[in-house]
């Protein structure tokens, strides 16, 4: 049973007050915040508050839900109502949405207790989380190396025990990198098995928000309770999400486990041992390890380094210095929208703005935006037809395990590359997670990512449960 | 330096992007794009003939709900969050007339 799973369950019977389990975290958050740097805002107070009234439901008889009582810190670039939603960058400091997204509405309706804002890349756009505008997060593990990013504030709370579970969001890699380098489970769902709306866009046709928890069973939990489908989000897909319950036990008798022949070379060894072990582990519980091919994975970083900058600089046009965030002050509005934008966006944003409007501007659209569109498609066939001959798909989460800060701060390409093996599956709109796998070097934890078709979470959770099971 | 971009071509385009990188992050900006335009040639090589482009991951066309009346976002709540309210509208500096 999960650990999370565990707790609500003794929050919803009363063995165990809401109040006590969250005061808990607080002091966790107390001891070591200033060392981590987890959070843009940790909510103590709000936090006890909703522990008090989930106390209340549980004493007089009601159910609090699944998630009662349960910790859980949410990536700054999800909106909460009255609470500010900073995304990391000085344009959206101090800002307050005026309405909540999706997910937050779901977790409180399950029960769960909010206990602050994480850190992240300014606007998800990084890998290690170095390219906050309020400083980096470090990693829990081994705090002079990265947490991975975007989603690294998220990734390190659940990492430190800052909060028992927590959501990010991943648009190339940004769950299931983070998870892999702190030591925890990350999952990036299906596209459009999570609603989207009031999660802030950066590229709105690979962006999804999905759970992070200490184990596979939580990581279930916490995802059946988010996904669903939600007029808010036209791209939410209608059917109903498929139940986990049975994945967790079901084993990997006959499961079919592809092996990518033409994977891009760039993995660690120590990364790739481990890789090999969990492929070993499966095929010992009884799994069928098949070779596929998939020859336009190669491709993905391409691709995606043009399709998310240019739908990211067609997102960012929101931030003018109007409606809210920052406003520098000049002359005339044109004037203004420059001076607030220049001054409000950090280097990596500013970029990929640039990346994106050159990928889309007359002349080069074709040559650049276009072309990256057909290799977007390449990668989704490629992947149908290895689906033909495997239930998933097994590659390293992250060429690496932690490293340290500045390490790939000086050639922007560099830190693009952790995204390698992360990408394709945001480009199909496939799920694909990351369970950690042992350790490679320093002792530091490597996250086996296993990749599935689009609904495929079912099978993908019963792998992912299996290499729980066989990691110690 | 293989020149896929030129410095002029970076300054439109931060036009365009509504941003003012400044000489200095010009120069830096344009040898970055340059760099990686160079890595992203790779496709170069394939050929995409006939490929259908993907814009989405999962194409959902026309999508219809009942046209129930629910309220909307509160506008007390919504100007407070913007830099320069003024009663109920956003003020801005003006549009017209400095530079033409």
């Amino acid at each position: 049973m999960g650990r999370a799973v565990e707790l609500a369950a003794r929050v919803r019977s009363g063995e165990v007050r809401a109040a006590d389990v969250v005061e808990g975290y607080l002091s966790a958050i107390d001891a070591r915040e200033a060392e981590v740097h987890a959070f843009n805002l940790v909510l103590a107070e709000a936090a006890r508050e909703r522990a008090a009234a989930i106390d209340a439901v549980a004493a007089s008889g009601g159910d609090p839900g699944p998630l009662a009582g349960v910790p859980v810190a949410l990536k700054d670039n999800l909106c909460t109502r009255g609470v500010p939603t900073t995304c990391s960058s000085k344009i959206l400091d101090g800002w307050r949405p005026p309405y909540d997204a999706t997910v937050v509405e779901r977790l409180a309706a399950a029960g769960a207790v909010v206990v602050g804002k994480t850190n992240l890349d300014e606007f998800a756009m990084g890998s290690s989380t170095e390219n906050s505008a309020f400083g980096p997060t470090r990693n829990p593990l081994d705090v002079s190396r990265v947490p991975g990013g975007s989603s690294g504030g998220s990734a390190a709370a659940v990492a430190a025990g800052f909060a028992e579970v927590s959501l990010g969001s991943d648009t190339g890699g940004s769950i299931r990198q983070p998870a892999a380098l702190c030591g925890v489970v990350g999952v990036k769902p299906t596209y459009g098995a999570v609603s989207r709306h009031g999660l802030v866009a950066f590229a709105s046709s690979l962006d999804q928000i999905g759970p992070f928890a200490n184990d596979v069973a939580d990581a279930a939990l916490l995802l059946e309770s988010i996904a669903g489908h939600d007029p808010g989000d036209s791209t939410s897909i209608p059917e109903a999400f498929p139940s986990l319950d049975a994945s967790l036990t079901a084993g990997v008798e006959g499961v079919r486990i592809g092996r990518i022949s033409d994977l891009p070379a760039g993995a660690d060894a120590d990364v790739e041992a481990r890789l090999e072990a969990a492929f070993e582990a499966l095929a010992a519980a009884g799994a069928e390890i098949v070779d596929v091919e998939v020859p336009a994975f190669t491709y993905g970083l391409t691709a995606y380094y043009l399709i998310a900058p240019a739908e990211a600089s067609s997102n960012l046009a929101r931030y003018d210095g109007v409606r809210f965030g920052l406003r520098v002050d000049a002359a005339d509005t044109n004037a203004m929208y420059t001076a607030t934008r220049s001054a409000g966006f950090g280097d990596e944003v500013q970029r990929r703005i640039m990346l994106g409007t050159y990928a889309l501007s007359a002349g080069y659209y074709d040559a650049y935006y276009g072309k990256a569109l057909k290799v977007r498609r390449l990668i989704a066939d490629d992947f149908a037809r290895a689906y033909e001959r495997c239930d998933v798909m097994l590659t390293p989460a992250s060429p690496s395990v932690a490293f340290p800060f500045g390490s790939k701060t000086a050639d922007p390409f560099a830190m693009y590359l952790c995204d390698t093996y992360t990408i394709p599956s945001n480009l199909a709109g496939h799920p694909a997670m990351s369970v950690p796998f042992g350790s490679g070097a320093d002792d530091l934890p490597v996250g086996v990512q296993v990749l599935a078709p689009a609904l495929g979470e079912p099978v993908m959770f019963q792998v992912a449960a299996e290499l729980e099971r066989r990691a110690s | 330096m293989s020149k896929r971009i030129s410095s002029d071509d970076v300054a439109k385009v931060a036009r365009l992007a509504r941003l003012d990188l400044g000489d200095e992050r010009l120069e830096a900006m344009t040898s970055q794009l340059d760099d990686m335009l160079g890595h992203f040639a790779d496709i170069d090589a394939l050929d995409l003939d006939g490929v259908e482009p993907m814009t989405q991951p999962y194409p959902l066309v026309n999508v219809l709900r009942d046209d129930t009346v629910a309220p909307g976002l509160d506008r007390d709540e919504v100007l407070a969050a913007a830099p320069d309210p003024d009663s109920d509208r956003f003020r801005v500096p003006p549009i017209l007339g400095l530079d033409g």
